[in-house]
């Protein structure tokens, strides 16, 4: 068992699942209450990711983000270490491929909500912060949790992006995903199998979660 | 459970996971390393470890491959390269600390898993049988497009006029490593593999294997250099590689050594 290349899944699961909880429900409440031109366009953009095969992200990313180019660079000058094979590399590519595991369940969460309620809530003079913390998000919290479990587990999951941008170095940018791939190829096959169960109860426990908030009647208060 | 139950939890799953135990190995300097090694460099890096108390990362994949992300500004303090062109293009390019030294030159061998049809035959001539009479189906080599043991495959079987008729029989793997894999993996009646991988015991208790003859191929002269930042560990490690201990590893391996210095 590489506990090195798990705790930097779980890392960079969480770091991913932590940035994209605001830009979720920020864009998820754009997109399901705002009327603006375009829309239909951003949608489509941000379901790209699902469609998009792994190794073009890969690709581009790794062109773009290498030291040739000026986002290299201005990256480098700032930080004093290229991107590409990075920690912080992956998480810019993690960001990307989960934007639709995050935004779209949150915006079908969103859309649910009655706008009489809102309304409601803004005719008593509740602030629009009290307004999302008290009305909104109590009562679109289930699509949340899911959007959240779902990047946890896509992203602990996530194998041609990872191995083209980070390169597999050990304690930086090998995760678990990587680990499992470079044990069978050095002839440890009870190693990788024990890391591809884990992985394997880690998803089961998440996809699990997640339907068990959205099911209806399945995760409530009785009362 | 409600939404205030919800964050709580939130909370604590993300202190839980960012707090797990932070990566033990992280500082220690980052080697790249033709696959062919894979064996041979961890006993020798288990000994230095044992010797210095000082630490090294190995990161395996096929030469080229590494090359490909040395130019494009991987971490890694050196390179131990199955292939020495990839070498001088790097110190070329500005790369390297030096020009590097010859550790090492590798050789080929053909191997058969035990209960497959082909026999073990360093001449190839069981192979060109069991091509034509249907035995083989699968062949496992290293992609010769970036994987130095690929190319040298390729060659000793157009040296063996078997190369056109065996073409679409091929498995390619990423480096010659996962070659190997594939060639015991039982998916495949066998494969050409380095000698290093096929004398490291993981593989060698899966399979029979015979040496292919060094004329059939451009030699492996597999040089290794000190990259722009290496460390004090990396330089350590790099004349490490140098002293009998290692060069008797290296030996037992199935590698020819270059001459003492």
């Amino acid at each position: 068992m590489d506990w090195t290349a798990l705790s930097l899944s779980l890392q960079l699961a969480s770091a991913t699942m932590l940035v994209l909880l605001p830009i979720g429900v920020w864009a998820g409440r754009k997109l399901a209450w705002s009327r603006f031109r375009g829309k239909a366009l951003v949608e489509a953009l941000l379901a790209l990711p699902l469609v998009l095969p792994p190794t073009v992200l890969g690709f581009y990313l790794l062109v773009a983000m290498g030291g040739a180019t000026p986002l290299g660079r201005w990256y480098e000058s700032l930080f004093g270490h290229q991107l590409t094979f990075s920690f912080q590399g992956l998480l810019v590519a993690s960001l990307i491929f989960n934007l639709p595991f995050a935004v779209q369940p949150m915006q079908r969460a969103f859309e649910a909500i009655a706008p009489e309620v809102r309304e409601a809530a803004l005719c008593c003079g509740m602030s629009r912060l009290r307004l999302l913390r008290r009305v909104e998000l109590p009562l679109a919290w289930p699509g949340v949790l899911s959007a959240m479990v779902l990047v946890f587990a896509h992203t602990l999951g996530e194998f041609g992006v990872v191995l083209m941008v980070g390169g597999g170095i050990p304690g930086k940018t090998r995760t678990i995903a990587i680990a499992i791939y470079d044990r069978v190829q050095a002839f440890d096959t009870a190693g990788a199998g024990i890391m591809s169960a884990t992985l394997l109860l880690i998803s089961m426990l998440a996809i699990g979660l997640s339907y068990l908030v959205t099911a209806p009647g399945g995760f409530r208060r009785h009362d | 459970m409600d939404f205030s139950d919800f964050l709580r939890g939130c909370a604590l799953a993300a202190s839980l996971a960012l707090g797990f135990a932070a990566p033990a190995r992280a500082d220690a300097p980052v080697i790249a390393c033709a696959a062919d090694l894979k064996f041979a460099l961890e006993e020798i890096a288990a000994a230095f470890r044992e010797d210095t108390g000082c630490e090294v990362n190995l990161v395996l994949g096929s030469s080229g491959n590494l090359y490909r992300q040395i130019v494009q500004g991987a971490p890694f303090r050196m390179f131990l390269s199955a292939d020495e062109r990839f070498v001088s293009d790097l110190a070329d390019a500005g790369k390297t600390v030096d020009r590097g030294d010859l550790y090492a030159v590798g050789r080929i061998a053909i191997l058969v898993p035990h209960g497959s049809p082909l026999k073990a035959d360093g001449r190839l001539s069981d192979l060109a049988a069991a091509l034509a009479d249907g035995r083989l189906r699968k062949f496992a080599i290293a992609n010769p497009e970036h994987a130095p043991y690929g190319k040298r495959a390729e060659e000793a079987l157009r040296h063996a006029g078997l190369w056109e008729k065996i073409k679409g029989k091929l498995v390619l793997g990423e480096n010659v490593s996962q070659a190997a894999q594939f060639a015991v993996s039982g998916g495949t009646q066998g494969g050409m593999i380095a000698y290093s991988l096929a004398l490291a015991p993981p593989v060698a208790r899966l399979g029979r294997y015979a040496l292919i003859p060094d004329s059939w191929h451009a030699p492996l002269r597999q040089r290794m250099v000190l990259l722009k930042g290496a460390d004090e560990t990396t330089r350590a490690f790099y004349r490490y590689m140098q002293q009998p201990a290692a060069r008797a590893v290296m030996k037992r391996y199935g590698f020819v050594l270059p001459a003492e210095r």
